[in-house]
């Protein structure tokens, strides 16, 4: 909790945010009680909070992974394996391809198996293994066999001084294959909700967390157990000119261009996808049919990312009531760079030039 | 001059600056003699007979040992504190402990021999005859590091000696290494690759197809197990079945070695070599330690006691064994292994003013090396008001 960034977006901490918004950064400690059984919360604690839930409240969930029993790097494991005993909570050795594997085979006996990648830039081992395994087993089985009980948990995205191989947002290839789901979040109250969903959905997933954020974002979280839906996406801030599409980390930087656009007169409509596959086109369709434009906005590389299947859908679908281009503001088609990062990344100026230049079409 | 560094040109000759302590050169040069040192402890085997415990030294090579492992020692430390200062981003990981398995390895082989790791590279580099300045410039992403700065700590290269990198997942350097021996025994080069990998990584499927693949076609590939007994922050009998990482290739011969002891190391490498170029791979495991944690997120004292740290530097420090056996064989006084202690630490100091001048590279470098030529499409810097890149 050393170095939130202090935001916008809260006026008063102790009113829960209906929004949930991804930046309501506060600084202060990560477990502060509040009333209502809602404690002050950072992300990786929030996961850490799901996952505890997840093992208390089915006896056949299990977590493992690359250093989890310790806690694992970011911290999000810790304790579970001293409440759950070792044998439904364990490290692997560092093997990602196996650990997948072996997930989906735990997964087909009736098991939940949270697997943890200990990054997502080291899931590539492991993609054949959900490419070929996972998301085909039950459609090769005719539904005889299946490894819903899947889930991948895997910290992507840019931290600021990554570097090559801890900076990666490989989502999109996962997008391309149909039988997994794959689910984001933007902030400590959506990732115990969605990942509690993930969980218990009977298809395997790989659900992203935003490592940046771990530790960033901090929000009012209900201490119950509690499941958001996934495939439904979420319009975390209304307007009439524009409308924004992003996931994970990504938002907080959007809204704060949506902020920056407000101020020039323009109404952006924000909104956070949440679930990548199945997607839920129907909120952003009817956005679009209100705003008549788009922007999408992600880390990973322009080509070939999520956004485009994004833009594709929304033209064929909305390509009359179109007033402007669908622009995409995104990571460039480059290798994640190291000192070069800023230039790289799909900053909230390059957002509201963005946003400026669709309005303005 | 060292002993090897006459045999093979190519070597290590950047890692000192000529200046350093010219009398005690002159010395040894006059008084260069060969010595026969028994190694610390013997060679396991595995379906191999296992080479001599004595090793032919000379007290120049001794020397150079030392010399070259207490810069190394003080490199890492340098790099510790400017990682905590900001000066070094990206995730980097500190070899100080397992110096001994660098040199050694180094004293054993040419520059026309390959030698791959993972991302723990920077004295493998230094090794290699890359220079500090190098070292430096690379880890705070500037214009003159090895990398040209677009790599960082985790991705060190030197074409010239024999030296590919500098990889970032787990394992996979292991079947490149494999690739670079068959080209080396296609264009029947008397020469073989040093595949480095950790006990981490030992557990990885890569490692056992890259092995078959090998053994099948006698390829001179060696794949060194620097086992430095944790993979990240979990002990290796949590991890790995059979921890005897040198026993793990099967029908590949292994041979077990400590990997503190130098001599050790060259005499394990001088016969792996042999081996290779004869009868195909080999794997070396060498018993090592790190000092410090996985990386430097990893403070390195949750998984392990303080006092097990203690007593590796206590009895099996890489240079304290050197020092010892130079003083106990007069080769040189304390005084004048606190003087060359004395001129790393300034050597180092200076490589990192050096490197603070040295420039971040250019935007535009930011667009080149994706593909041979540029990628054809326009982009833009943090702020499209200020920054346009111009592509290549």
């Amino acid at each position: 909790m050393s170095s939130c960034v202090k935001r916008f977006g809260r006026s008063c901490a102790s009113l829960v945010s209906k929004r949930g918004l991804s930046t309501s950064c506060i600084q202060k400690d990560a477990a502060v009680v509040a009333e209502n059984g809602v404690k002050s919360l950072n992300l990786y604690s929030a996961i850490n909070q799901a996952l505890h839930i997840a093992l208390d409240t089915d006896p056949r969930a299990y977590v493992f992974g690359e250093d989890v029993g310790f806690g694992g790097v970011f911290r999000c494991t810790t304790g579970l394996a001293d409440r759950f005993g070792r044998s439904r909570v364990f490290n692997t050795p560092l093997c990602e391809q196996g650990i997948v594997g072996f997930g989906i085979g735990l997964a087909a006996m009736g098991n939940r198996a949270i697997a943890e990648i200990q990054f997502a830039d080291y899931i590539f081992p492991a993609f054949d293994q959900i490419v070929n395994e996972a998301a085909k087993f039950r459609y090769r089985s005719g539904n005889q066999f299946n490894c819903g009980g899947l889930t991948i948990r895997t910290p992507y995205g840019a931290v600021g001084h990554g570097g090559h191989y801890h900076s990666q947002s490989p989502e999109a290839f996962f997008c391309h294959v149909p039988g997994i789901k794959v689910v984001i979040p933007r902030s400590p109250k959506q990732a115990k909700g969605l990942l509690l969903s993930c969980i218990r959905d009977p298809n395997p997933i790989v659900f992203f967390e935003p490592k940046w954020l771990y530790r960033l974002a901090v929000e009012d979280v209900p201490e119950d157990d509690y499941m958001l839906p996934l495939s439904e996406a979420e319009v975390i801030r209304q307007g009439c000119d524009i409308t924004l599409v992003g996931w994970g980390a990504q938002l907080s930087i959007m809204e704060q261009a949506c902020l920056d656009a407000e101020k020039e007169g323009i109404s952006c409509e924000l909104i956070d996808l949440k679930t990548l596959i199945p997607w839920d086109k129907e909120t952003v369709e009817a956005s679009v049919k209100k705003t008549g434009r788009l922007l999408i906005s992600h880390e990973a590389p322009v080509t070939g990312g999520f956004g485009a299947e994004i833009s594709a859908s929304i033209i064929e679908r909305c390509f009359s009531r179109l007033e402007a281009p669908v622009a995409r503001v995104c990571g460039l088609d480059t290798p994640f760079p190291l000192v070069f990062e800023p230039f790289y990344m799909p900053t909230k100026n390059k957002i509201l030039d963005a946003i400026k230049s669709t309005v303005n079409y | 001059m060292a002993l090897s560094r006459i045999t093979s040109p190519f070597r290590s000759t950047n890692l000192l600056i000529p200046s350093i302590l010219s009398s005690l050169r002159h010395r040894s040069i006059s008084n260069d003699t060969t010595l026969t040192i028994e190694t610390s402890i013997p060679f396991t085997a595995h379906n191999c007979d296992a080479p001599s415990r004595s090793v032919e030294t000379t007290t120049s090579e001794l020397m150079s040992f030392f010399r070259d492992m207490v810069l190394m020692r003080r490199m890492e430390i340098a790099a510790d504190s400017l990682y905590k200062a900001k000066l070094i981003r990206g995730f980097c990981h500190l070899y100080d402990g397992q110096e001994a398995v660098a040199v050694g390895m180094e004293a054993a082989i040419n520059s026309k021999d390959c030698v791959i790791t993972a991302y723990r590279d920077h004295c493998t580099f230094l090794c290699r005859g890359g220079t500090l300045i190098e070292v430096f410039s690379e880890l705070m992403g500037r214009k003159d590091g090895c990398s040209k700065g677009k790599g960082g700590s985790m991705h060190f290269y030197r074409k010239e000696g024999g030296f590919y990198g500098g990889h970032g997942i787990v394992g996979a350097q292991i079947p490149l290494g494999v690739g670079l021996a068959f080209g080396q025994k296609y264009s029947k080069d008397p020469n073989v690759t040093f595949s480095l990998y950790g006990d981490g990584a030992a557990n990885q499927g890569q490692l056992f197809e890259a092995l078959n693949i090998a053994a099948l076609w006698d390829l001179p590939a060696i794949l060194v197990c620097e086992n430095n007994h944790y993979g990240m922050g979990t002990a290796e009998w949590r991890s790995a079945k059979s921890p005897a990482y040198y026993k793990r290739g099967d029908y590949a011969p292994g041979l077990k070695v400590d990997g503190m002891d130098v001599l050790a190391v060259k005499q394990a490498c001088k016969f792996a070599k042999e081996h290779a170029l004869k009868n195909g791979p080999l794997i070396l495991e060498m018993d090592t330690y790190r000092y410090h944690g996985h990386s430097m997120s990893d403070p390195g004292s949750t998984y392990r006691t303080r006092d097990e740290i203690s007593g590796v530097r206590q009895e099996r420090d890489p240079i304290e064994r050197v020092r010892k056996l130079v003083l106990a064989h007069d080769i040189a006084t304390e005084k004048e292994l606190k003087d060359i202690e004395k001129e790393a630490r300034k050597e180092v100091d200076e490589a990192i003013a050096k490197a603070k001048e040295s420039q971040m590279p250019d935007p535009s470098d930011l667009y080149t090396n994706v593909y041979v030529k540029g990628l054809g499409v326009e982009a833009f810097g943090p702020d499209r008001k200020e920054v346009k890149a111009t592509l290549p």
